[in-house]
């Protein structure tokens, strides 16, 4: 007996808060991923980073409303529409907020927190002009409700689907970043911007690419989001912290580090908050990570090569 | 066919080179040699563009690259090994050889570059950090080729290395010139270095051109006598 639970009622809590916590373990890899990649790429931390996400949820409620109305014999399709619209729409924004603003901040790493964070709050005051105050919510395709039993344990398929979803987001990234020529220069410029150019990498456009990617990526976490929280013009505020979390903690620059760091907090979060009340679960995961990145300020995975 | 003219460069207040005026000629190797301190590497790097100019013109076969971005002198010819290498220390050695490849818009690393350098080959996979000072040399080298350049500028590649592979370095850039009928301009310490790779020798001190000969006419104990404390 541990906490008034036998062991038996304990394992099945650990596995079912185990699961929820991986559709939060979703959402901040694909959020991280994005924030990740253009810190490390340009140093820039973008603050706007959930606004671009919740963007993408609400392409994703727009696709759905227009399926509805035009398409519903297509319905159980609109989804994958709908992640696409949302990598496209957030990824034009991204190209554009860099060619705009950041690329005239790029000495500033300061001006660009400030100069983001201001962004997003137009972001916010902009979605709730278009799309109104309220929390709109999707209406899932039938084939992504209900849920597969696996003896005394349910899990819902629209969760084991978003996990899907981040696996082969995650994979794509990977593949893009160790196997083409736009993550070759990605690398290059991250470990010597001054050197990159001099043998003839044209970093501004690495930059743009980047930023844009990255906020693509925020997009399709969007979609993921609506499945599981609902979407209202400030949502993005509250996942913005943990996803920076993340990245510290995995190391900025280490895919496999920011996976593991996703991991770790978002189960103990989900666990933790079965025992306690969400924020001592909060206090509690601040605290590891704090302990964590002491031991190991320089997060979990670092690549070892002689200097 | 490279020629600069009135190059001036300044950290901040402080002015690094005053007017420095040279024209290289195709398929020549003109040593810069000068003591620690009288700005070669300055020199390079305002050449190369990570370091912008205040004043002058640096022309490729005629087009002033002074006002470009580094990546765009890249794409007009020049090519840079720094002093130091700067390799990209956690990317393999093919993916570093593979930077230089980017502008080209080429995808295969051409076979030349490696049979210049075997070692490379050998340890295609590894990482450059992980190399010795020499081995990451010949990489930066490489890496520099790639490019498909017409001009090659080099900042003491001596620096560190040991006397038999000084000489390798020196047998592989001739090779080079010979073969792709190059310009290169390398600055250096090293005399017996520069004696048996240039054409023609610079001397620099305090950020100006004292003196200049050709190799066949040059007088070893009065270049000597210019490096020396
Ligand atoms: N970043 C910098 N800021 C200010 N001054 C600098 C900077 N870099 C170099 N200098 C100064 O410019 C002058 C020329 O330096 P440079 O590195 O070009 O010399 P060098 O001839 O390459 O010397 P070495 O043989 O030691 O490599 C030196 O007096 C140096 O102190
Ligand atoms: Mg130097």
């Amino acid at each position: 007996m541990l906490f008034g639970y036998s062991f038996g009622d304990l394992g099945s809590i650990l596995v079912m808060q185990g699961f929820a916590g991986l559709i939060l373990f979703s959402v901040f890899v694909l959020m991280a991923l994005g924030l990740a990649i253009i810190f490390g790429q340009m140093g820039v931390i973008n603050m706007a980073h959930g606004e671009f996400m919740i963007l993408g949820a609400y392409m994703t409620f727009l696709c759905s409303n227009l399926f509805q109305t035009y398409l519903p014999g297509l319905f159980g399709l609109y989804f994958f529409v709908a992640m696409a619209i949302a990598f496209v729409v957030a990824g034009a924004l991204g190209l554009a907020t860099e060619w705009l603003l950041i690329r005239h901040l790029y000495a500033r790493p300061l001006d660009t927190l400030l100069a983001t964070w201001g962004l997003s709050l137009i972001m916010q005051q902009a979605f709730r002009s278009i799309f109104g105050a309220r929390e709109v919510g999707v209406e899932l395709p039938s084939w992504m409700m209900g849920s597969l039993t696996f003896g005394s344990i349910d899990v819902q398929i629209n969760g084991l689907f978003v996990m899907g979803l981040t696996l082969i987001i995650t994979g794509v990234v990977a593949l893009l970043m160790f196997r083409s020529r736009w993550g070759l220069q990605v690398r290059a410029v991250v470990t010597n911007r001054t050197m990159s150019g001099a043998v003839g990498i044209d970093t501004r456009r690495i930059d743009r690419l980047t930023f844009g990617l990255g906020c693509g990526i925020a997009g399709v976490a969007g979609s993921a989001f609506t499945m599981i929280g609902s979407t209202s013009p400030s949502a993005g505020q509250l996942y913005i912290v943990d996803t920076f979390l993340v990245v510290v903690f995995g190391g900025a620059q280490s895919l496999l580090g920011t996976i593991a760091s996703a991991f770790t907090i978002s189960q103990s979060q989900s666990t933790l908050e079965f025992f306690t009340s969400g924020s001592n679960a909060k206090v509690t995961t601040l605290l590891i990570v704090i302990g964590l990145l002491m031991l190991r300020p320089q997060g979990l995975f670092v690549l070892k090569v002689r200097k | 066919m490279f020629n600069v003219r009135g190059l001036n460069v300044a950290y901040g207040q402080s002015q690094v080179l005053h007017g420095i005026d040279m024209s290289v000629a195709q398929g020549e190797i003109v040593a810069v040699v000068g003591r620690n301190g009288m700005g070669k590497s300055t020199l390079m790097k305002s050449l190369i563009g990570v370091l912008p100019s205040r004043a002058g013109e640096i022309s490729v076969e005629g087009i002033d690259v002074a006002g470009m971005p580094s990546h765009a002198r890249v794409k007009r010819g020049l090519a840079y090994v720094p002093q130091g290498r700067q390799i990209f220390g956690t990317m393999t050695v093919r993916e570093n050889i593979e930077t230089g490849l980017v502008v080209t818009g080429k995808s295969d690393i051409p076979d030349e570059i490696y049979s210049l350098f075997p070692i490379l080959a050998e340890f295609d996979k590894r990482r450059g950090g992980n190399l010795s000072g020499g081995q990451q040399q010949q990489l930066a080298i490489a890496r520099a080729l790639a490019s498909d350049p017409k001009i090659l500028l080099l900042d003491e590649p001596t620096e560190g290395i040991q006397p038999s592979i000084i000489k390798d370095i020196a047998v592989v850039l001739k090779e080079i010139r010979q073969l792709r009928n190059l310009t290169i301009v390398v600055c250096e310490q090293v005399l017996s270095f520069v004696l048996d790779v240039a054409d023609r020798i610079l001397v620099m001190e305090n950020g100006r051109i004292v003196h200049q000969d050709q190799r066949k006419n040059v007088d070893e104990a009065a270049i000597a006598a210019y490096l020396a404390v």
